[in-house]
């Protein structure tokens, strides 16, 4: 598990540079014109391993994996695969194979000569071809479809044979650009779980990029969220999600809540934040980073618990007056937005679970009090890379 | 049972008045198409026709009843042979270079951005844009400038001058290249790069790539541009007038021979050319299935 499949080394690739395609300065840093779409990565990704590149279009996802893959040449840096140097290498001589965003099936070809290609080209006898042909369409559960042309084929179909045709050839790294992204969310979702599933059977690394960040989420053992040509942060999915430390991680994955606030000393293992509006809340010292200047303290809106203003917050716990400024019930939760003092807003997502009929909603309107352990505070950066503008449209997109 | 089902009520059917415009719309297009596929195809029929025509003195002009005499004799006729030989040569030779060519600029124009690829995009309709007279008597200029100070020395006579089979040639790649590149064009701009990409992905090579993928898939373009480029070989008259000196294509020969007579060997050649023609384009549509680009969603 622990040797390294993939590594990229300083890996920068720019567009447009009046210079031709290499680098006009020796180090690779950017000439007065182009486009830097990759910038400087440092990456390595473990055998075996579901990985995925996660960040919105232009984030510099897709041409960091066809650097991999061969399709683009860096401007600067190295890629490694399995520990052999194949940065100049082209994609005919490199051990990975991709499935692409359109499957780009060849249309003149039958199902079976598809999943053949690659294995043909390599000279493999043919009753050999015929057994590891039909083995990888069971495997992708499309046994029979060998004679049918790719027109002839569903949109889910040929996702699957385009995973067929990469797998067939047991590459060390197969690199998947938004496969499911062109299939309805139902199919995505039960193709996620059958990608998963097919990548623990064959035991082999993918690359999985991806805009969706529930996707990438549900299926990947390590998530590098990117952002500018540059991943932001790079973790399980967990602690990307419990633990973002960036403004703009915090936003991607998930909805949250950032509330400027500067630091005002520490003790017995918590740092006191103090927000706009005066209130002191407590971080533990554990998930302070070596962010400096101005921070922001955040918290998700579905560990936040609200009580009347009369009552107490559990002891030790965080807790912020507002007005309820508006309520909407979905289902399985309700929604509510909480005005504070200083009229920033805060997202508050309560399970409907005790409270269930209309009558029982807070409304808006009311005083509550916002409580929240700080163990589930995460403290981000101010300033750096600008969040999505609106966390709730990129959930609806996702 | 079904005695006792109630039918509706008959409706009173109502039917649109007769008139003036409803004949005009329902017999105008039958009747203008069939006039315009007559004006298309009668001077076909007429040469048909009269390739059975029994006629009588040297020009086929007349009626004077059905023979097949004319079939069984096709190419007897003083010159006739040599020159269709000059021109299936001169044709087939034109089509393969211009088709090579054609397919590789074309190809070149649509993928890859250069140093003036914009006016070169331009330039290649220029002979299909140049009245053919122009084209004619300047390339005649050209090959016999060559014969002439300051060039006599520098191009060795035989290339361009004496007129020939070569210049015949050169003019007719010429011109043929513009027209299998517009075609081959049409066809790779709806080309999916990602289908290239993934036969190297998956361990091709360029030239595997291009002879596994590229082609096939162009291969109905390619078709149509080299029957167009035949066809208009075949029949150019024009500049092949200018640039043919003393060696006799077909339609060249047709030209020389109307001024003393007007054999029944014309009207069957073009039969058979009409034929072989009418014959490629009809397979190459079913094999093809057309020149629609294909695109994969």
């Amino acid at each position: 598990m622990a040797d390294v499949a993939v590594r990229l080394t300083q890996l920068t690739k720019r567009f447009g540079d009046p210079a031709g395609r290499r680098s006009a300065t020796a180090d690779g840093s950017p000439t007065a014109e182009g486009v830097t779409a990759v910038d400087h990565i440092d990456l390595e990704v473990e055998d075996g391993e579901f990985f995925s590149l996660l960040g919105p279009s232009g984030c510099g996802k897709t041409t960091t994996l066809r650097m991999i893959g061969g399709f683009e040449q860096p401007t600067f840096g190295r890629i490694e695969l399995q520990g052999e140097d194949v940065t100049w290498l082209p994609p005919y001589r490199r051990n990975v194979n991709t499935v692409f965003q359109n499957y780009a099936l060849f249309p003149h070809l039958s199902v079976f000569e598809n999943v053949a290609f690659g294995l043909r080209r390599r000279k493999v006898p043919i009753a050999e071809v015929k057994r590891r042909v039909s083995e990888m369409l069971e495997l992708v559960e499309l046994p029979g479809f060998e004679r049918r042309k790719p027109s002839q084929i569903s949109g889910g179909q040929a996702q699957r044979v385009a995973l067929a045709r990469a797998l067939v050839n047991k590459p060390a790294v197969l690199l998947l650009d938004e496969p499911l992204g062109a299939l309805d969310l139902k199919l995505r979702r039960q193709m996620q779980v059958e990608l998963k599933r097919i990548q623990e059977e064959v035991g082999i690394t993918f690359i999985y990029v991806t805009h969706d960040q529930e996707e990438a989420m549900t299926m990947s053992d390590r998530i590098a969220v990117m952002n500018r040509g540059r991943y932001e942060q790079l973790g399980d999915p967990e602690v990307l999600y419990e633990r973002p430390r960036t403004r703009f991680v915090a936003g991607f994955l998930g909805v949250s809540n950032l509330l400027p606030a500067t630091m005002d000393g520490q003790a017995d293992g918590y740092a006191a934040f103090r927000l706009g509006d005066g209130t002191t809340v407590r971080v533990p010292t554990t998930v302070l980073e070596d962010q400096s200047g101005s921070v922001a303290v955040g918290v998700r809106p579905e560990k936040i618990r609200m009580h009347e203003t009369d009552q107490a917050s559990p002891p030790g716990f965080n807790s912020l007056g507002g007005t309820i400024v508006d309520a909407s019930y979905i289902g399985v939760s309700t929604q509510y937005i909480v005005r504070m003092a200083d009229g920033r807003r805060v997202t508050v997502y309560e399970q409907n679970v005790e409270r269930a009929t209309k009558s029982e909603l807070w409304k808006t309107g009311e005083q509550v009090v916002l409580a929240w352990s700080p163990d589930h505070c995460f403290v981000v950066e101010e300033g750096g890379g600008a969040a999505p503008e609106s966390d709730e449209e990129l959930n609806a997109v996702a | 049972m079904t005695a006792t089902v109630a039918r509706p009520p008959r409706m009173a059917r109502t039917r649109p008045p007769r008139s003036v415009g409803r004949l005009i719309s329902r017999w105008a297009l039958p009747v203008l198409t069939a006039l315009a596929i007559g004006y298309l195809l009668i001077p076909v029929m007429v040469m048909i026709v009269f390739s059975f025509n029994d006629y009588q003195g040297k020009f086929n002009f007349i009626w004077n009843g059905f023979t097949i005499d004319g079939w069984l004799h096709p190419f007897e006729w003083p010159g006739l042979p040599g020159s269709i030989t000059n021109s299936l040569l001169i044709a087939f030779v034109s089509t393969a270079v211009s088709t090579v060519l054609g397919t590789l600029m074309g190809l070149a124009l649509t993928r890859y951005d250069f140093r003036g690829r914009g006016p070169m995009n331009a330039l290649i309709f220029l002979p299909m844009a140049t009245p053919e007279i122009v084209m004619g008597s300047s390339l005649l200029t050209l090959f016999i400038g060559s014969a002439l100070p300051p060039l006599n020395g520098v191009i060795p006579r035989g290339t361009f001058y004496p007129l020939g089979l070569q210049t015949i040639l050169i003019a007719h790649i010429m011109f043929n290249i513009s027209y299998v590149v517009v075609t081959v064009k049409a066809r790779v701009a709806g080309f999916d790069r990602h289908l290239e990409e993934a036969a190297m992905d998956l361990g091709a090579d360029e030239w595997t790539t291009f002879r596994k993928v590229t082609l096939p898939l162009i291969l109905p373009g390619v078709i149509a541009a080299a029957l167009l480029a035949f066809s208009l070989s075949i029949d150019d008259f024009v500049i092949t007038n200018f640039v043919s000196g003393t060696t006799n294509t077909f339609p060249i020969w047709v030209w020389g021979i109307i001024k003393n007579a007007l054999p029944v060997q014309i009207n069957i050649v073009g039969t058979i050319i009409f034929v072989l023609a009418v014959g490629g384009v009809a397979l190459s549509t079913l094999r093809g299935g057309g020149a629609a680009p294909t695109r994969i969603r």
